[in-house]
């Protein structure tokens, strides 16, 4: 099962290298991983998309609050939560091809945000599946180059993953 | 208090209560080892290979639970020293290995004797750290000790570039009284509700099994462990790891378990109803095929790693804190249910595994003049009274000192259980020996093993570590024969050992003293000469059966039932 992992870590130099290098040499997968400071800049939030049955799961997590300067991890499938992605994804648009894409960004709510003679590039905004669903709706559209971010998430509700206290 | 990097690492050391420092000099490191030439306090042991430096420190944590210091340079220094950082990671050993690094100004240009030496053992230690500030050292020198010996314990490097300890840059120094980490808390003490319902199951057992490893030689606890099971009269068995948590000579001690465990501890783990795992990670080589695994057990595991509870095996009452803490709280409460209460259940158990132990699994075949290496562990063992440090190496030797040296004393046994480094032995217990000079202590090796960390029987003569090297030399690496003979139709390949030295000469060449023992009739004799040499390090090669296999033996992919007897 795919499962979303929030990791608030030490802001350090290899802090992204240890929980990498557990990945790899445990032999568990990473489908997306996203870092980046927080409000607290000592403080990293990393984003991590991985798959595996209950026991792997449990596994990662455990191994994750193992390394020294993870501070907290959370599984998003535990509790309500809202998954962004965003994506970023040029694509062939001439002739029959270009108001077809202008129609299909419009109905999956992305914005065109360049535009050349023969190319539009959208960007769109929304959980994994909502961008998958968008890239097989342009069916033979050319698609030129993607760039996606890798999922985040937040948890619902007022409460905040922050530092427990010690 | 003004002082240099260099200085100030010094002073760490003797805050933390260092004796000593096993390592070996280098570029990066000259500013440090000209600090510890101006003081007295903290000894330095030269070794002839930073590897040795690492096992020494491993074998020394090992014998008196204080964690092992070394030094050495950057670059092969550090690369050297990874096997045995790496070993142990495995076993939970608490180190501090301090690594010497190029200056800060030439991190990442490739400059000689550099490497990424928080890279390269990033997968093998508990924590790693670079300093790239004087200011800074004091405060990691705190933390490194006290992540490796807290908690689940073991190896924490320090890379330190040379710049870092200049001694023209002096800055205060205080070293930290406390340490805290808002990341890392390991948790001591155990979940009340979860050990009052492991209680609950313990106690009303048919058919016990305590299975205990290295944690509770780790976790001090070899005493609480000891009360635990005679309070219940359950039987016992140890991991590798955990060989003389519980006192071998003891009646309820049923021996080793795994792969070359005894036939009561496999069989008795195979068909218990409660399995109570202390201090143990259900290794692969303890639990052969998973799917066949105590098939009818409920198991209790107390661990102090999380990670380590339903890892390979999902247990039903998990409990995780020290070994110690847990075990001093249960005690009370068996007390209070009255112990065991399945008294006749039990009494039937105990019966089942008396019938168990009458098949003798360790009986072993003599042939006239030929040695058995069982033999040799054995004599060891009795001229030593069961009383000395024992380091082995890795192979057979390792499993027959396991077997037929019977540790009544935890912290005595020192071997490279979850690594398997062949090379350990003799800096090991060169570790022992400096940590405790007056009690006697056995590197029990072969030939293969001690070939890869020979050299350090110069450390032994310069240091005048005076050990007994018990060699069970059979001329083949022993264990890849046995598994070729077994599993590949005997095509011994590339494991038989030509041109062996003449490890006498090897022996006297060093300074010490070489015997060769040929004679199964001259092996007590050889033995008690060589131990009454109180004084001299002795190399003692006996040539012992080359077709000797070690049994009991669990195959790869059985289960623990399904046992090679002979």
């Amino acid at each position: 099962m795919r499962h979303i992992i929030s990791i608030l870590i030490e802001n350090e130099a290899g802090a992204l290298s240890r929980v990498a290098g557990l990945f790899s040499a445990r032999g568990y997968n990473i489908e997306s991983l996203c870092v980046a400071p927080t409000v607290d800049e000592t403080l990293s939030r990393m984003t991590l998309v991985t798959r595996g049955d209950e026991q792997i799961i449990e596994q990662i997590i455990k191994q994750l609050n193992k390394l020294i300067d993870v501070i907290k991890v959370q599984d998003m499938a535990d509790a309500p939560h809202i998954e962004r992605e965003l994506m970023l994804i040029k694509v062939q648009a001439v002739e029959r091809y270009r108001e077809e894409v202008y129609r299909l960004a419009e109905i999956f709510r992305g914005q065109i945000i360049d535009v050349s003679e023969t190319s539009y590039t959208i960007q769109m905004v929304g959980p994994g599946h909502k961008l998958d669903a968008f890239l097989s709706a342009l069916g033979d559209i050319p698609v030129v180059e993607i760039v996606r971010s890798g999922a985040l998430g937040i948890a619902r509700g007022p409460r905040g993953m922050s530092v427990p206290e010690a | 208090m003004e002082l240099s990097g260099g200085q100030i690492l010094v002073e760490c050391l003797k805050a933390e209560g260092v004796e000593a420092v096993f390592g070996y000099p280098g570029g990066a490191v000259l500013h440090i080892y000209d600090a510890l030439f101006q003081q007295e306090q903290v000894q330095h042991i030269l070794v002839r290979h930073e590897q040795g430096a690492v096992h020494m420190a491993d074998g020394y944590a090992r014998a008196t639970g204080k964690p092992g210091v070394v030094l050495v340079t950057s670059g092969p220094g550090a690369t050297n020293a990874v096997t045995g950082i790496a070993t142990a990671h495995m076993d939970s050993i608490p180190l501090v290995v301090i690594t010497g690094q190029v200056p800060t100004s030439l991190i990442g240009n490739d400059a000689f004797q550099e490497v990424d030496s928080v890279g390269i053992t990033r997968p093998c230690v508990k924590h790693n750290f670079l300093v790239k500030d004087v200011r800074d050292l004091a405060e990691t020198m705190k933390k490194a000790f006290y992540i490796a010996t807290t908690g689940r314990p073991g190896p924490v490097v320090v890379d330190i570039p040379k710049d870092v300890t200049d001694p023209r840059v002096l800055i205060p120094f205080e070293y930290p009284q406390s340490v805290s980490l808002r990341s890392y808390h390991p948790t001591v003490k155990g979940h009340s509700g979860q050990i009052r319902k492991a209680v609950d199951l313990i106690v009303n057992a048919e058919r016990p099994m305590i299975y205990s490893g290295g944690g509770v030689v780790l976790g001090r606890a070899a005493e609480q462990l000891t009360r635990f099971a005679r309070l219940l009269n359950y039987p016992i068995t140890n991991t590798l790891m955990g060989l003389g948590a519980y006192p071998a000579s003891d009646r309820q001690f049923l021996g080793m378990l795994g792969m070359h465990g005894t036939y009561e501890a496999n069989m008795g783990m195979h068909h218990c109803d409660v399995l109570i795992a202390i201090g143990a990670r259900f290794d692969d080589r303890v639990t052969g095929n998973l799917a066949k695994f105590c098939p009818t057990a409920k198991i209790v595991h107390i661990d102090i790693d999380p990670a380590s509870i339903s890892k390979n095996v999902v247990v039903d009452v998990p409990i995780v804190g020290s070994v110690k803490s847990v075990l001093e709280e249960m005690l009370p409460l068996i007390e209070d249910a009255g112990g065991a209460k399945q008294k006749e259940a039990i009494a039937a158990w105990w019966a089942q595994i008396e019938q168990w132990r009458e098949m003798r699994c360790l009986d072993y075949k003599t042939n006239g003049e030929v040695i058995k290496p069982q033999y040799v562990v054995q004599k060891v063992w009795e001229i030593t009274k069961g009383d000395a440090f024992v380091a082995s190496d890795v192979g057979q030797h390792q499993m027959w000192a396991a077997q037929y040296y019977g540790f009544d004393k935890p912290n005595r046994w020192l071997n490279s259980g979850g690594l398997g480094t062949m090379g350990f032995g003799l800096p090991a217990a060169l570790g022992a020996k400096f940590a405790f000079p007056d009690e006697e202590v056995v590197c029990v090796t072969g030939e293969g093993s001690i070939q890869m960390c020979t050299q350090e029987l110069s450390t032994a003569l310069q240091y005048h570590l005076p050990i007994k090297v018990v060699s069970l030399n059979n001329r083949y690496l022993g264990m890849v024969r046995q598994w070729q003979e077994f599993f590949y139709s005997g095509r011994y390949a590339m494991s038989y050992m030509e041109a062996l030295p003449d490890f006498v000469k090897l022996a006297e060449s060093y300074g010490h003293v070489g015997m060769r023992i040929e004679k199964a009739s001259d092996v007590e004799g050889a033995l008690r000469e060589a131990f009454a040499m109180r004084d001299r390090l002795v190399f003692m090669d006996f040539q012992t059966d080359p077709t000797e296999n070690v049994y009991p033996m669990v195959p790869a992919g059985a289960g623990l039932n399904e046992m090679i007897l002979v």
